[in-house]
C-alpha cells in the first residue's frame, strides 16, 4: 500500500483537520466528525445534511456551503456514521424549518439515519424528513436484495435540493424535489482497479490487467459481470444502455449528463468518456442540458467511471443552475 | 428454587456476551469477510468493551432497564455499519420491556427478548431464512417461550434457547442472503455462515451461562 498518510487509523481526522484548515468559510465538529457551513444554522431556512461512510470524496463534505448541504457526516472509510453524529448534524443546522437527511442506500446507513431522525425527534422535536437514493441500476435484482444503492445520483440532488431550500421552500417541498431527482435519474459504473482502504491495506478486490468490473459499487461491491478490458466507446455502450432502458428515457428527453471518476481516473480519460456517452446519447434523440464532468462521488483510489443522467424539467434545471458555493462545486456567484 | 433473575446476573450476562465476542473475534470478522465487509468482529467487540466500560460507571444500583438503555445506546454509538443498530435496538427494547422492575422474572426475560426481536424486525426489515441475524434470534426466543410455558425452568429453557440458536446459526449455511451487503453476491452467498447469527447465538449462549 502506497499512500499519502501518516497512520492509516488517522486519516479520516486529520483529513478533517486538512479541511478545516483549507476553507475558511466551513465548520469542522472534530468530535462528532461533521463539516458544517460557518452560517449554521440559517434561520427560517430547511437544513440539508448528508453523510457516510468516507472515501467517497468529495462526497459529501466537499458539498457543503451555499446552495448545497449544510452539514455532512464522516463516517470511518467504507463505514456509516452513528446516529450520534447525524443527530449532532442535525440540531446545529436546524433554523427552525426542518431537516432533511440524504441517504445513500445502504443498509447500515439508512439504519443509523433512520435511529438519528427517531432521537432528534425524541430530543429536540425537530422535524426530520429523509430521502434515499438508489439509483445504481447494476443491482437487477431490487426484491431479493436490499435493494439498489445510492451513487451518482445523490451528487444531482444534493445540489438540486440545496438550492430548494436555499429559495426558502419549505420541507416538504424541499423533500418532494429530492425525490423527483432520485426517481428520474439513473446510473450505472465500471471498475477497471481496486481500491485499497487505508486499515486494510491490500485491495479490496483482485482485478486482472485485462479485465473489468462492470456495475461495481461504490465500495467494491460485486456488480453485474466481469467482463475483459474494452475500448472507451464500448465501455461507454456497455454503462449508457442499460441506464436508457431503466428508466426509460426516450427520444425528446432532456437530461442532465454526468461523467464521474471513482478517484483513479484522470480527467482526461473522463473526457473521452464523455465523447463516447454523448454521442450514443444524441443517437437516441436524449438532448444534453447541462454536463458535469470530473471525480465527485469516488472509491478511494478505483481507476473507473460512472455515469449519471438525470432527466430534466425546467424546474430542475433553474435549480442546477442556481448559484453553489462548496469546495468540489461553484458557480453563479 | 426462584427463577428471579438479580440486575447482577444481567449485567454478568453482557459481560460473557462481551468475553465470548472477544474470543471469537477473528472469526466473526473471517466470515464477514466472506460474504461482507469483514468488519462484524472488530465491530462487535469495539462495542462491546465500550458497553462494559458504560456498565462499570454504571453500577447495578441503576436497574435492569436503564442499564440495558445504556448498553443499546452505547452499541449504537460504538458498532457502526448495519451491526450497530440493530443490536442497539434489541438492547434498547430490552431495556424499555424491563422498565424501572427491581428484580426481574423469567417471563421478564422472554417478554424482553420478544421485544427485543421485534425491534430487530422493525429495524432491519428481516424475514425468515434471509440469512440474518433473524435466522438465530427468531428459534431461540420461540424455544425459551415454549419451554418456560411447558414448566421447565429458566436455566433448562436458556439450555433448549441456546440449541436452538445454535441449529439457527448453522441453517444460514445454504441461505441466499436477501438483507444487507451480502445480498449483492447474490448466488455466492450460498454455503457461507452469516457473521451476524453467529454473534446472536454467543448472545443467547452467554445468556445460557450467566442468567441461571
Amino acid at each position: 500500500m502506497k499512500k499519502l498518510i501518516n497512520d492509516p487509523n488517522d486519516v479520516v481526522a486529520e483529513a478533517l483537520l486538512g479541511v478545516e484548515a483549507a476553507h475558511a468559510d466551513l465548520q469542522v465538529d472534530h468530535a462528532n466528525k461533521i463539516i458544517y457551513r460557518g452560517d449554521a444554522p440559517k434561520t427560517g431556512k430547511v437544513g440539508l445534511i448528508s453523510g457516510g461512510g468516507s472515501g467517497h470524496e468529495p462526497l459529501h463534505g466537499g458539498f457543503v456551503g451555499l446552495g448545497m448541504l449544510d452539514a455532512a457526516c464522516a463516517g470511518e472509510v467504507f463505514t456509516s456514521p452513528v446516529p450520534d453524529q447525524m443527530l449532532a448534524a442535525t440540531k446545529l443546522v436546524d433554523g427552525g424549518a426542518g431537516v432533511l437527511h440524504v441517504v445513500k442506500n445502504y443498509t447500515g446507513d439508512v439504519m443509523n439515519f433512520e435511529m438519528a431522525a427517531e432521537m432528534a425527534a425524541a430530543e429536540t422535536g425537530a422535524r426530520v424528513v429523509s430521502v434515499v437514493t438508489d439509483d445504481d441500476v447494476a443491482v437487477e435484482d431490487s426484491t431479493w436484495t436490499a435493494g439498489r444503492r445510492g451513487v451518482g445520483v445523490t451528487v444531482l440532488l444534493e445540489k438540486i435540493a440545496g438550492a430548494a431550500a436555499e429559495e426558502g421552500r419549505d420541507l416538504d417541498a424541499v423533500a418532494d424535489i429530492a425525490r423527483k431527482v432520485n426517481a428520474q435519474g439513473r446510473s450505472m459504473g465500471v471498475a477497471l482497479s481496486s481500491c485499497t482502504v487505508p486499515a486494510a491495506g491490500s485491495p479490496t478486490f483482485e482485478l486482472g490487467d485485462d479485465e473489468m468490473e462492470l456495475g461495481v459499487g461504490i465500495h467494491g461491491e460485486p456488480g453485474r459481470r466481469r467482463v475483459p478490458l474494452a475500448p472507451a466507446k464500448e465501455i461507454a455502450e456497455m454503462l449508457v444502455d442499460p441506464i436508457l432502458s431503466d428508466l426509460p428515457f426516450g427520444s425528446g428527453d432532456s437530461v442532465i449528463a454526468f461523467v464521474n471518476g471513482l478517484g483513479g481516473t484522470p480527467l482526461l480519460e473522463l473526457y473521452v468518456m464523455y465523447n463516447e456517452v454523448s454521442k450514443i446519447l444524441s443517437k437516441h434523440g436524449v438532448s444534453v442540458a447541462r454536463s458535469l464532468v470530473g471525480s465527485y462521488i469516488t472509491s478511494l483510489e478505483m481507476a473507473g467511471s460512472s455515469v449519471t443522467l438525470l432527466r430534466v424539467d425546467d424546474e430542475l434545471l433553474s435549480l442546477w443552475d442556481a448559484p453553489v458555493r462548496t469546495p468540489a462545486l461553484r458557480w453563479g456567484i | 428454587m426462584t427463577d428471579d433473575v438479580t440486575t447482577a446476573a444481567l449485567g454478568a450476562w453482557v459481560r460473557q456476551f462481551a468475553v465470548l465476542v472477544a474470543a471469537e473475534r477473528d472469526h466473526l470478522t473471517e466470515l464477514d469477510s466472506a460474504i461482507g465487509d469483514a468488519d462484524h468482529g472488530t465491530n462487535m467487540d469495539r462495542g462491546l468493551k465500550a458497553a462494559v466500560a458504560a456498565l462499570d460507571e454504571l453500577g447495578v444500583e441503576a436497574g435492569a432497564g436503564p442499564m440495558f438503555s445504556k448498553i443499546g445506546m452505547t452499541l449504537v454509538s460504538t458498532v457502526g455499519g448495519a451491526s450497530g443498530p440493530l443490536y442497539g435496538t434489541l438492547f434498547l427494547r430490552i431495556g424499555t420491556t424491563f422498565g424501572d422492575t427491581p428484580t426481574v422474572t423469567a417471563k421478564q426475560v422472554t417478554a424482553a427478548l420478544r421485544a427485543g426481536l421485534e425491534g430487530v424486525v422493525a429495524r432491519g426489515k428481516a424475514q425468515a431464512e434471509d440469512k440474518t441475524m433473524y435466522d438465530a434470534l427468531a428459534p431461540a426466543v420461540d424455544a425459551l417461550d415454549s419451554a418456560l410455558a411447558a414448566g421447565a425452568g429458566l436455566g433448562e429453557a436458556l439450555k433448549r434457547a441456546q440449541e436452538a440458536a445454535d441449529a439457527g446459526r448453522d441453517a444460514t449455511i445454504p441461505m441466499l442472503a436477501r438483507k444487507g451487503r451480502a445480498s449483492y453476491l447474490g448466488e455466492r452467498s450460498v454455503g457461507h455462515q452469516d457473521p451476524g447469527a453467529t454473534s446472536v447465538a454467543l448472545l443467547v449462549a452467554a445468556a445460557a451461562q450467566t442468567l441461571a
